[in-house]
């Protein structure tokens, strides 16, 4: 019997910090009080600091929690948000989960069927090691519209490999290729330009997508009764529940479309829940996922074992509920660049990057490799010439630092310099370990920060270089 | 076998512009107001001098790198001129190379100067620096009093003292400092400031307040030496000599590894006792006279009295409370208005803080003028606690 192909692990991240809709709403009152109604929950939203490439890495740290980095032989990102036009965004992002420079990195998009496309390439290739898919997206809309109060930003991972692991097993997937143009966003352009929500469900969802599921159901000789979780993406509010009731799908089996809790994260937003049915799913559970854009793809898995419990995962639960809560609605146009605050002379600062510092330096920056004298055993951050206890020159082997555990030794809430998110929140992070850097502490919520309290590691972005386009990407510590 | 310097340059003549915001001036009219007057003091004409040393911070809103600024404000041609630079502890750099060139025999006569023009920046507070193109990839940019703050975090951790208790004792460091500051007719900051106005300034670098922050200031100041024979041929009498002269930098050690507790700064100690023992200080609290100490932020002049050896640690912030660095304390502090009021040029302060001394010690001070001086110690420290350098310099009266 051939061995099974799917799903042998999983992990997510949503941006901490979650807008509530009803602060969008009355931001917009004077002009549009009709998006009151859609005033309800909340949406994530990135820090100036995050984007699909921070977001992907987090994902993917959380996917490969407990595994080997070493096993990897490829990794796909997935978005429609990538920074980078001319870049191999996947690089960076393999280059921080420190998979093997070996291992192939490749970025998809064009839609937000891209999510769901990669992973179906992963699970049809005869590659007999472990791929990574990642969908990440740091989705941004016009200020007033509808899609501003629905869209979320996130990133899901899935690794997929063959053999005794796999949790979800691959069944099938069905490809739907139509010029059904529900939005688009020209390459260049800030913003999407949607059509009527009536069209979208009544002319395209509903008669494009029912069929789809059938024919794949059809094929792969199940009854629509054995489909114990749905979720379908890219469509307006509710159609995934119509959708479900044309498929004769009961109710409670419509996977949740995370509105309330994190938006739409357009091509993550299969793949996260694709997750969220993992994380319920029992064993001989037929899992199908959908999403829906010019067309659609469909996927159908089999849970073949529980969700093994990964040492420190937070999946999609865990991110969900890790969460600080915002109403500066004027915070998210700025993050998001749609407003430009006076930040004072000290912004105007030139981040100039040297392009052969990054790549002499590239494990310390992009995977936090520090290094262990084979001497003293002193643990350090950076990775110099010479020991930072003992002087001993040359005996530093790498050694990594972002899953080590850490506390604040010292710090302080700088309030003269110039951040994006002020107060640039610093201080020396002490490891467990015994290494020692100044770093940058992100995503202090209202508990506060004081010498001792417990850190991890997230990997973000660190300056950017607005004169040339470039991002500088580094790690900083957060509370928890 | 190393002698150590102490009395063997003496102070011929100083200088010091006057510090704040001088809108009129550029570095070349600072430099020349300080230099006039340590050529007076000195009573030698400019071509007497033999060798210079020129200290400047910030090179970008100055009037640019090497030495050649230096030389061309002060028509110094052809003679040996260096520029130095270490962060905020650049005058006291300034003043080695030109001390050690006089010990060295090399010449009669040095120059050290240093000047800083801050006020072409269009704000407040020090310039934005790249720390290089590595660092720049993974060290956050943080304000220097982002830097100093954190000592604040660790002594409060270390000796349990309360976040009010502490602001209180830093706020009182800065209040000492106005009551100076508003005696000396250079200071930048010339006005008494009420402890209310102190305690609920806006925050700059928690727990740090505008007022807990020093001047930003424009301004140049200046010291010629020579060798004590040659002063007494000058016809000079009660010379003041060097007695030590100490610098240390941080080799990573604060900053990366658990070695350092946050609450005091190293450089500091070991400057410290390598000048006390070139000095043959034991007991600094009793035989030092006055200190000029390196108050960029109050925390930092609070750790810095443990890290002399002044205060005793996790005591400090009691001595301060009870007085004891006062005009009228037991070991005055900053006695022209230090860092805080006098105002911080970085490559003329460690320069600024032995005119200081030096005036005291010839009694020149007028109406701050301390009893019967004899050793001043200058503290100047560059970069941040967990990452810097410490300048100590001590002069005073030949044979103390």
């Amino acid at each position: 019997m051939q061995k099974a192909t799917g799903i042998t692990s999983f992990g997510a991240f949503i941006p901490r910090r979650r807008l509530q809709r009803a602060a969008i709403a009355s931001a917009h009152a004077w002009a549009f009080p009709a998006l009151k109604g859609l005033g309800k929950g909340e949406r994530s939203m990135c820090g100036w600091d995050e984007d699909a490439i921070t977001m992907a890495v987090e994902a993917g740290r959380d996917c490969l929690r407990g595994r080997s980095a070493e096993a990897v032989t490829g990794v796909t990102l997935a978005s429609t948000s990538a920074p980078y036009a001319d870049l191999n965004n996947a690089v960076f992002v393999g280059a921080a989960l420190r998979l093997p420079t070996t291992a192939s990195a490749g970025d998809t998009g064009g839609s937000t069927r891209a999510g769901l496309s990669a992973l179906i390439a992963a699970c049809r290739s005869a590659d007999s090691g472990e791929r990574l898919v990642i969908a990440s997206e740091r989705r941004t809309a016009k200020p007033g519209s509808t899609q501003e109060m629905q869209i979320g930003c996130g990133a899901g991972a899935v690794s997929v490999g063959a053999g005794d692991g796999v949790i979800a097993r691959f069944l099938g997937s069905e490809s739907v290729s139509v010029p059904f143009i529900d939005h688009f966003r020209k390459t260049g352009n800030d913003f999407d330009y949607s059509w009527e929500e009536r069209w979208i469900r009544d002319e395209g969802i509903g008669k494009i997508v029912p069929s789809a599921v059938s024919r794949l159901l059809k094929r792969l000789e199940l009854g629509a009764d054995r489909v114990a979780h749905f979720g379908m993406s890219g469509g307006p509010a509710k159609s995934d529940a119509a959708v479900a009731k044309a498929l004769k799908l009961a109710p409670e089996k419509v996977l949740p479309d995370l509105q309330g809790t994190v938006g739409d994260t357009g091509a993550a937003q299969p793949i996260l829940q694709l997750i969220a049915a993992i994380e319920r799913a029992k064993p001989g559970d037929v899992i199908v996922i959908v999403s829906f854009a010019q067309g659609c793809e469909v996927i159908a898995l089999e849970m073949q074992q529980a969700a093994p419990a990964a040492v420190g995962r937070r999946g999609l639960a865990g991110s969900i509920a890790n969460r600080i809560e915002e109403t500066a609605y004027l915070k998210m146009l700025s993050n998001d660049g749609h407003l430009e605050l006076d930040w004072g002379m000290r912004a105007e600062t030139d981040h100039k990057t040297a392009l052969t510092q990054v790549y002499r330096s590239a494990d310390q920056i992009f995977a936090f490799i520090g290094g262990k004298c084979s001497a003293c055993g002193q643990i350090q951050f950076p990775r110099l010439p010479a020991c930072v206890n003992c002087a001993t020159s040359g005996a530093l082997t790498p050694y990594a630092l972002s899953e080590e555990p850490a506390k604040i030794a010292t710090y302080t809430a700088d309030w003269l310099m110039y951040s994006p998110a002020p107060p640039l929140y610093m201080g020396l992070v002490q490891f467990d370990c015994g290494a020692r850097l100044l770093m940058e502490i992100v995503d202090v919520g209202t508990n506060g920060i004081d010498v001792g309290t417990p850190l991890s590691m997230t990997f973000r972005k660190k300056e950017r270089d607005k004169l040339r386009g470039w991002d500088r990407y580094f790690w900083k510590a957060t509370p928890g | 076998m190393a002698t150590g310097i102490k009395d063997k340059v003496a102070i011929l003549g100083m200088g010091c512009s006057r510090f704040g915001e001088r809108w009129d001036c550029g570095t070349e009219d600072l430099l020349n107001e300080a230099f006039l007057e340590a050529l007076k003091d000195a009573g030698i004409e400019r071509k007497q001098i033999e060798a210079a040393w020129y200290g400047s911070g910030v090179d970008r809103v100055n009037v640019g790198n090497s030495a050649i600024p230096l030389s061309t404000a002060l028509r110094l041609e052809g003679i040996p001129v260096t520029r130095v630079e270490n962060m905020c502890a650049t005058g006291t750099e300034a003043l080695r190379g030109a001390v050690y060139a006089v010990a060295s025999g090399a010449v009669d006569i040095a120059l050290a100067i240093g000047a800083e023009k801050l006020k072409d920046t269009g704000y407040g507070g020090l310039p934005v620096s790249s720390k290089g193109t590595f660092n720049d990839l993974w060290m956050p940019y943080g304000s220097a009093p982002a830097g100093f703050a954190q000592l604040a975090a660790g002594y409060r951790a270390k000796y349990g003292v309360s976040k009010e208790d502490l602001k209180k004792a830093i706020g009182r460091v800065s209040w000492k400092s106005h009551q100076n500051g508003a005696k000396n007719p250079k200071a930048h900051l010339q006005k008494a400031v009420e402890m209310e106005t102190i305690l609920n300034a806006p925050m700059i670098a928690e727990p740090l307040g505008v007022f807990d922050c020093c001047g930003v200031s424009d301004g140049a100041a200046c010291a010629i030496v020579t060798t004590p024979a040659i002063a007494r041929a000058l016809g000079r009498k009660d010379l003041v000599t060097v007695k030590a002269l100490a610098l240390s930098a941080s080799a990573g050690r604060e900053q990366g590894t658990n070695q350092w507790d946050g609450s005091y700064v190293q450089n500091t100690r070991n400057a410290a006792k390598a000048a006390y023992k070139e000095a043959g200080i034991t007991d600094p609290r009793a035989q030092l006279s006055a200190l000029e100490v390196h108050d960029c932020f109050s925390i930092t002049e609070l750790v810095t009295m443990e890290d002399l050896g002044v205060s005793k640690d996790g005591e400090a912030w009691k001595d301060v409370m009870n007085g004891v660095f006062d005009a009228d304390g037991i070991i005055p502090c900053q006695i022209d208005g230090g860092l805080k009021c006098f105002g911080h040029p970085i490559g003329a302060s460690g320069l600024r803080m032995v005119y200081e001394h030096y005036l005291q010690l010839t009694g020149r001070a007028g109406p701050r003028q301390l009893k019967n001086p004899k050793l001043g110690l200058s503290h100047n420290l560059g970069g941040v606690p967990y990452n810097g350098v410490c300048g100590i310099s001590i002069v005073g009266l030949e044979g103390a």
